[in-house]
């Protein structure tokens, strides 16, 4: 599958699918579609992830348009963050009786 | 699963075990065993293929749908069917498989799809038999897969639940219905549910002794319980709606087990369910030549917006050149 060039014949793109539940909140990503042009991928998400309501606004992205990243360099990437506890506010000890803290 | 795993192999197998261990899900970037990739992209294909099989049992029924109410109901559900096809193909696409390469797996009969899917559809009141008792087996199997250990296919199967609850209130909503119209619509009922209820107990597979994929499956936390168990739960939930539809549930050794808590029956025809899969019950060719020919019928459209796309990108990419 992967030596086929790009034609008419090959699968339409993958597209990755992003859905706003209601206003007030993020788009959250649902799950792909393959679909030939961008149009047609919001059409698409549409009918597959929306059929109830689900959505106020859809966000549809080319899968192979996003970069991220990989598994193999989870420990290195996320270490900044590890030794931060003092970011946290549960760091920081105060008096049971001190209101509104 | 490799044999012997290389020292780091080995690493990432602990770390894939451990993950597996504290009941967190693995995500499509992660390393996995082979075994593990392969007996997932087989489930999952076989269970999308069902979605997509599962529409012409009843598609059949569309155009002769006994009033526009049941037919909105009708076409909103086969919608659905094909929409959680959908899901089930794009999370099996996260393990490297393609939908291209599933659907001409399907249509060469090399992956299989549920074998209840190969029974006819006689009536009208089989809709509401399929909604019912196949639904609520496919309910049965699916709710504890939402926790299945691979991230995108517990998603994809929490989309499915949520919409599967409305298929099988519709069907039970329907042979409600009928029980209440007139002594043939009854009888259209219980022999619907006569024909309907062996294929769908079958639904779960063959019996525990016989799985030989369970237990690695479940150690790998795909499955969360046996075939015999799930086939248990659905005859214990089922009884009482039987009972409150008013129908006979055709087996004459379902009784109550006060010792177990839990209701006895007798065994489906193992035979005829291997025959089944085989590709030799009643419409397996039927299937598959018709989502052959849909596939085939359809490649003219899916080639049309491809050269359409090409074309309306054309003059983009030549500003982008410059």
């Amino acid at each position: 599958m992967t030596d086929e060039q790009p034609s008419v014949r090959a699968e339409w793109p993958l597209y990755e699918v992003f859905v706003r539940g209601k206003r007030g909140l993020n788009h959250v990503h649902v799950g792909s579609l393959h679909a030939a042009d961008d149009q047609m991928a919001v059409r698409h998400a549409r009918d597959v992830y929306t059929r109830r309501n689900e959505g106020v606004s859809i966000w549809v992205v080319r899968a192979d348009l996003i970069t991220a990243s990989s598994p193999d360099e989870k420990d290195p990437l996320f270490a900044p963050s590890g030794d931060k506890v003092y970011r946290h506010p549960t760091f920081y000890a105060i008096p049971a009786d001190v209101p509104h803290m | 699963m490799t044999v012997s795993p290389q020292p780091d192999e080995r690493e990432l197998l602990e770390a894939f075990e451990s993950t597996i261990d504290r009941n967190d899900r693995i995500e499509p970037r992660d390393w996995m065993p082979e075994g593990y990739r392969k007996t997932l992209v087989r489930q999952i294909a076989q269970h999308a293929h069902s979605e997509i099989i599962g529409m012409q049992p009843e598609g059949n029924w569309i155009t002769r749908a006994p009033s526009l109410r049941r037919k909105a109901i009708l076409l909103a559900k086969v919608q659905d069917e094909a929409g959680h096809g959908l899901y089930l193909y794009s999370a099996c696409e996260t393990l490297g498989t393609s939908r291209t390469e599933l659907t001409e797996k399907l249509i060469a009969g090399a992956q299989k799809y549920s074998s209840i899917f190969n029974y006819p559809t006689l009536s009208y009141a089989d809709v509401g038999t399929i909604g019912w008792l196949v639904d609520g087996a496919a309910i049965c199997n699916q709710v504890p897969l939402c926790r299945t250990s691979f991230g995108p296919y517990g998603r994809a199967m929490i989309r499915v639940c949520k919409e599967e609850s409305f298929h099988q209130r519709q069907g039970y909503e329907l042979l409600m219905t009928m029980m209440r119209g007139t002594d043939e619509q009854r009888a259209m009922v219980q022999e619907s549910v006569d024909r309907f209820w062996w294929p769908s107990l079958m639904m779960f597979g063959p019996p525990d002794d016989d799985s030989p994929n369970t237990a690695q499956s479940m150690a790998w936390g795909i499955k969360r319980n046996t075939n015999d168990d799930l086939r248990q739960r659905f005859v214990d939930m089922t009884v009482p709606q039987a009972k409150a539809l008013g129908v006979t549930l055709p087996d004459p050794d379902l009784v109550w087990n006060e010792e177990r808590r839990a209701h006895d029956f007798g065994t489906p025809d193992w035979a005829e369910f291997q025959q089944v899969i085989k590709g030799n019950g009643p419409c397996n060719a039927q299937r598959i030549a018709h989502r052959r020919k849909a596939h085939e019928d359809g490649a003219w459209v899916r080639e049309a917006a491809m050269a359409f796309a090409a074309r309306t990108h054309e003059p983009e990419e030549t500003t982008h050149d410059r």
